[in-house]
């Protein structure tokens, strides 16, 4: 609430602040209740279109699309952290040859939109959907952390690396004991935030037939003997996906805000600007 | 080379499928994402609770659900517009959200001091906000929009399955017509980075120009 654009409300303000909350509140009540009468109206809560959540099969056809997105977002995860740090250190290199490489694999892979790579993996390379998912997610998240590890070694202060080479720490260590451990620390919360990234995008695999939670949706929203219950399904599937991505977005914040009050890191400067999470 | 040359005015009508959507999305999210961020740094809690709210549904929303709910659900929820219509706004609402968070951001790092200053030199709110916080707030937000923007010239290609003309689609018919289906790959991901390379060189003119070091 402390912006510069708002002085501290005298009596005659917070009258007026209360009249616009007043009238905030009845135009969104409206909208909600627009809302759910067209809902009734379009006749969304017919028992036709929601009994089928009842039914076993149709439970496990979401609960294996469920499991199958987390699948593919564990693989996708492990593997762009390991991605993402083999080229942050290639970009990182004392190798003119392997810092280019390294500069042009992750400047093209960030620049691509990740649906054309997936689909290129997909229909090109004539890759089954899961692996063509997994590997679309890795190239570009991947890349996206070699640019979230390499700032973070970066913002190291200089002085950190220099006394341990002093210290007669060879690169290795430095590396590994000195720079990384600090850096860390700093980009745990960037880090999560693209995780959050990757989890969401694993939704791109409904485009490619992966059997993941939205396709699933789409085959039960689909179902003629359902009464093509499009609105159902968005109302339960949006909620879960929605929930899981805000918790994980949850323990980054979290995460942030316990390092900001960490007295180890205090007055050290938080390495990277959380990437756009896009 | 041959698939680019027989096929330019599908190309073409790709690209300009693409642009469209991106920019059409982009000046809505750019008007939207203002609004919403004027609501999250009001004093009106309503207000607060709605941006606040909007921002944190859409920015943890995947973008394909959107698009699902958006084109696929709401047709039956009465509202019938053209795919590309309800592409667009699918987009911009998502694109909103990230704007909406550069610009508050960029709001937050005037000093209130500033604020204090200018209303104690007897200016108006519009005053205030048009002569010392604009101008301020504008300029660093200009580099985090730029790469919103350019997410949403590649998020743009998901519309394309979902039936808008757009650069993406382009390689289906192509497939059709036998042309080697890595080169027409090629040729897409040139348009993309023909876009998103103008936007990102766009935006550090604007930064040059506009920036300045605080």
């Amino acid at each position: 609430m402390s912006s510069a654009l708002y002085d501290i409300p005298g009596p005659k303000a917070l009258a007026r602040h209360r009249l616009y909350a007043w009238i905030t509140t009845a135009l969104l009540a409206a909208l909600v209740g627009w809302i759910i009468y067209m809902l009734i109206h379009t006749a969304q809560f017919e028992s036709t279109k929601w009994v089928p959540f009842e039914y076993q099969g149709i439970q496990r056809l979401l609960l294996t699309g469920l499991a199958n997105t987390l699948k593919a977002f564990i693989w996708a995860a492990v593997l762009s952290l390991a991605f993402g740090a083999l080229f942050a250190a290639g970009r990182l290199s004392e190798h003119r040859v392997i810092r280019w490489v390294s500069t042009l694999v992750v400047e093209f892979f960030r620049a691509m939109p990740l649906l054309v790579m997936i689909f290129f993996i997909f229909i090109a390379l004539k890759v089954e959907p899961m692996m063509a998912l997994i590997t679309g997610l890795t190239l570009y998240n991947g890349s996206v952390l070699a640019e979230v590890f390499r700032t973070g070694v970066n913002s190291v202060s200089r002085g950190q690396g220099e006394a341990a080479y002093a210290l007669g720490m060879r690169k290795t260590q430095v590396m590994t004991y000195i720079l990384v451990p600090q850096a860390a620390r700093a980009m745990l919360p960037a880090i999560i935030s693209q995780l959050v990234v990757a989890l969401k995008d694993t939704s791109l695999g409904y485009l490619i037939t992966y059997e993941e939670f939205l396709y699933n949706g789409k085959l039960i929203a689909t179902n003629l003997d359902y009464d093509l219950p499009f609105i159902p399904v968005v109302m339960v599937i949006a909620p879960i996906y929605i929930g899981m991505c805000m918790l994980l977005s949850w323990f980054a914040n979290w995460l942030a805000r316990r390092e900001r009050h960490n007295p180890k890191t205090k007055g050290t400067p938080v390495a990277t600007t959380p990437p756009q999470q896009i | 080379m041959n698939v680019l040359l027989d096929n330019f005015s599908l190309y073409g009508k790709g690209f300009l499928g693409t642009l469209e959507l991106t920019l059409y999305a982009g000046v809505l999210a750019l008007v939207g994402g203002v609004i919403i961020a004027g609501f999250r740094v009001s004093p009106v809690k309503a207000l607060r609770v709605f941006g606040t709210t909007w921002v944190t549904v859409l920015r943890n929303t995947p973008l394909t659900l959107l698009f699902f709910a958006v084109l696929l659900g709401l047709p039956r929820f009465g509202l019938r517009l053209p795919f590309t219509t309800f592409a667009v706004l699918a987009l911009a609402c998502y694109t909103s959200a990230f704007i909406c968070e550069a610009v508050r951001s960029g709001i937050n790092t005037v000093p209130l001091g500033q604020g204090e200053a200018a209303r104690s030199l007897g200016m108006t709110f519009i005053q205030t906000l048009n002569l010392v916080v604009l101008p301020q707030a504008g300029r660093a937000v200009i580099s985090p929009i730029g790469s919103t923007l350019i997410a949403l010239a590649k998020n743009s290609a998901i519309a394309g399955s979902f039936s808008v003309t757009e650069l993406l689609g382009t390689y289906k018919p192509l497939n059709e017509l036998g042309y080697s289906i890595i080169w027409s790959f090629i040729w897409i991901a040139v348009g993309y980075l023909i876009i998103t390379l103008s936007i990102s060189l766009l935006f550090n003119v604007l930064e040059k120009k506009m920036g300045v070091v605080r």
